[in-house]
This record gives C-alpha cells, structure tokens and sequence, in this order.
C-alpha cells in the first residue's frame, strides 16, 4: 500500500522558505500569488497490515513535528500510482 | 575542579564535537568520554552529558528530529530525568527539543540566511547551574553558527517559560527572528539548557573572546566543587 504523508506548517507559524519562493515567483512576473507555505511530502510504501493507527502514531513520533507543524495521511490506490508519473 | 565525568555524545553529522570535548577538558582539567550515537548505553556515574553542534544526519527530515530517535538520546532522556545536567548547543539544542526535553522547535532563520557572527547576548537567569558564573542582566559575546536558529513555541508556552525564569539567555540584536530573542532555555527543572550560540567556542583568548567559559566553570564548579 502506498501511503502520502503531506506534513505542512501550522497557520500562524513564519514560514521564511514560502516567504522567499513567494518573493522569486514575484521576481519571476507572476502576479496574483496572495501567499505561500512550503511542506514536505514523504512518500511510504507499507505492508497492508499497517494500520491506520501505526500511520498515525509514526506520524507524531516523527515524520511531523507537532509542535509545528500539521499532517495529513492520503492512501493511494495502486491503481492510481501507476499512472502517477506522467499526473 | 577535577573528576569530572562528563560525556560528549557524537552523532554522524556531529562537528562541534571535538570543540566541546576540548572546551570541558580546558575547564575541568579532566578528559571527557565520548559517546556513538549507537550506544544504547551511557557510561555510568555521569556528572554532565553534553549534546554538541553540527548537522546530524544531515539535516535529514527536520534538525535533530533523527538523532533525537536515535538509541543513544533515549538513555540522556533518562539521565536527564534522573537530574544529570545536560547541555545542547546549537544543534544539540534541536535535538533537546525534538527529543521533548525542552518545549518549542527551531525553525529556519526568519531571514533565510545562515547566521555565523559573534552575537551579543544578554544573560536573563542567573540563577541555574549553567548561568551562575555570570550576572544578571549582563551582556556576553558568542559566536553564533545556523540556519534554523529561530526560536518557536505558542504564546502560553512563551509566557510560562518567562514567567518560570526558563529563559536563560536573550539575544540583544536582530539575529534569526527567534520569539522574544530567546537564545537559550531550560527544562523546568533546570538541569537542562539548551542554546543556539557556541560557548565552547568561546573558552579563550585565542577564540577572540572568553565568554563561554564562565558557563562550563560554573557548572563544572557546581558538580564537582559542591
């Protein structure tokens, strides 16, 4: 089973890496960007036995710090993963 | 001041190690051990353990967020339960604070930059086994060496440590966007201090300042002179 874990920061929490990709998207001519907040996507690949529990005790154990920052756990279908490349 | 058993533990990544390692023998006289991040054990009868500045593991996932898993931290949790003092500098620091040793997080500095400069700061509390060598309120020099120094809790988190005298040093410029300047915290108990700048690379002359060693006197002073 493939697995998504979106960690991103809190709201309110400074994020100074969205800040300066907000900055360069400027630089860069694009207009209409109101904000932006930078996350991290780990991608696992876990038995089906995993259960959504384990996810989300791994979770707050480590893949997110939750003084910080937030998670959400997306479950891909196999199905789906194989076309993923070219999405 | 002799017999000090004190331990510096080493992570991959570590590479201020030697620095604190030197920096502890200087004021103690006595060598410290050292200790892989591997060892689920620490030697026994320490005296101080103290977590050293780098980048372990690489940085991987967040700062210190795979060190402070690691085998090694969970027998300093222990220790530090049981009142060893523990000292965390710059990432040691990120490594207390992933390990929930110390409240907050350290996130990157709020100006993007890396941040390597003496800095001035401002000693706030005094009163803890790490701080007595100084003055309250006095302005000390030490180098600062990160990127993601900026210091972070929620408002109730903020006034509790204020208002618990947990915060132990202060910056006195602008330096990584930390909540209220803080530099350096303790554990509520005190036995535990954890703070971006280097006072280890702060013990003589010849670091163009001596700053840092009051630190390790006092709390050399306070374990083994007692």
């Amino acid at each position: 089973m493939k697995v998504r874990v979106h960690v991103s920061l809190k709201p309110g929490v400074l994020d100074p890496q969205g800040r300066a990709i907000h900055h360069s998207l400027e630089g860069l001519g694009f207009t209409g960007v109101n904000d932006v907040r930078a996350g991290r996507l780990i991608e696992l690949d876990v038995d089906d036995g995993v259960t959504d529990a384990m996810l989300d005790e791994m979770c707050r154990k480590l893949l997110a710090n939750m003084v910080v920052e937030n998670y959400r756990i997306e479950k891909v279908a196999v199905r789906q993963t194989q076309g993923e490349v070219a999405a | 001041m002799s017999g000090l058993r004190a331990a510096v533990i080493t992570f991959p990544g570590s590479n201020c190690d030697r620095d604190m390692a030197d920096a502890l023998e200087k004021v103690s006289g006595t060598t410290p051990l050292r200790v892989w991040h591997g060892d689920a054990d620490l030697p026994e009868r320490l005296d101080f353990i103290a977590l050293p500045g780098g980048f372990s593991y690489g940085d991987y996932l967040r700062c210190g967020a795979i060190a402070s898993r690691s085998p090694v931290m969970q027998a300093v949790i222990e220790a530090a339960d049981r009142g060893v003092p523990v000292l965390g500098v710059c990432n040691g620091f990120q490594v207390l604070t992933e390990s929930g040793l110390l409240p907050g997080a350290l996130l990157r500095n709020a100006g993007i930059r890396f941040v390597c400069r003496d800095v001035e700061l401002t000693v706030e509390n005094n009163q803890s086994l790490f701080t007595g060598g100084y003055d309250a309120g006095q302005t000390i020099r030490l180098p600062v060496a990160h990127h993601d120094g900026n210091f972070y809790a929620d408002d109730e988190t903020l006034d509790r440590l204020e208002g618990e005298g947990r915060v132990a040093l202060r910056y006195a410029e602008a330096v990584n966007g930390s909540a209220r300047a803080i530099a350096g915290v303790l554990n509520q108990a005190g036995n535990v201090l954890g703070m971006m700048p280097h006072p280890e690379r702060a013990i003589e002359a010849a670091h163009g300042g001596s700053d840092g060693r009051a630190m390790f006197e006092s709390a050399i002073k306070g374990l083994v002179g007692a």
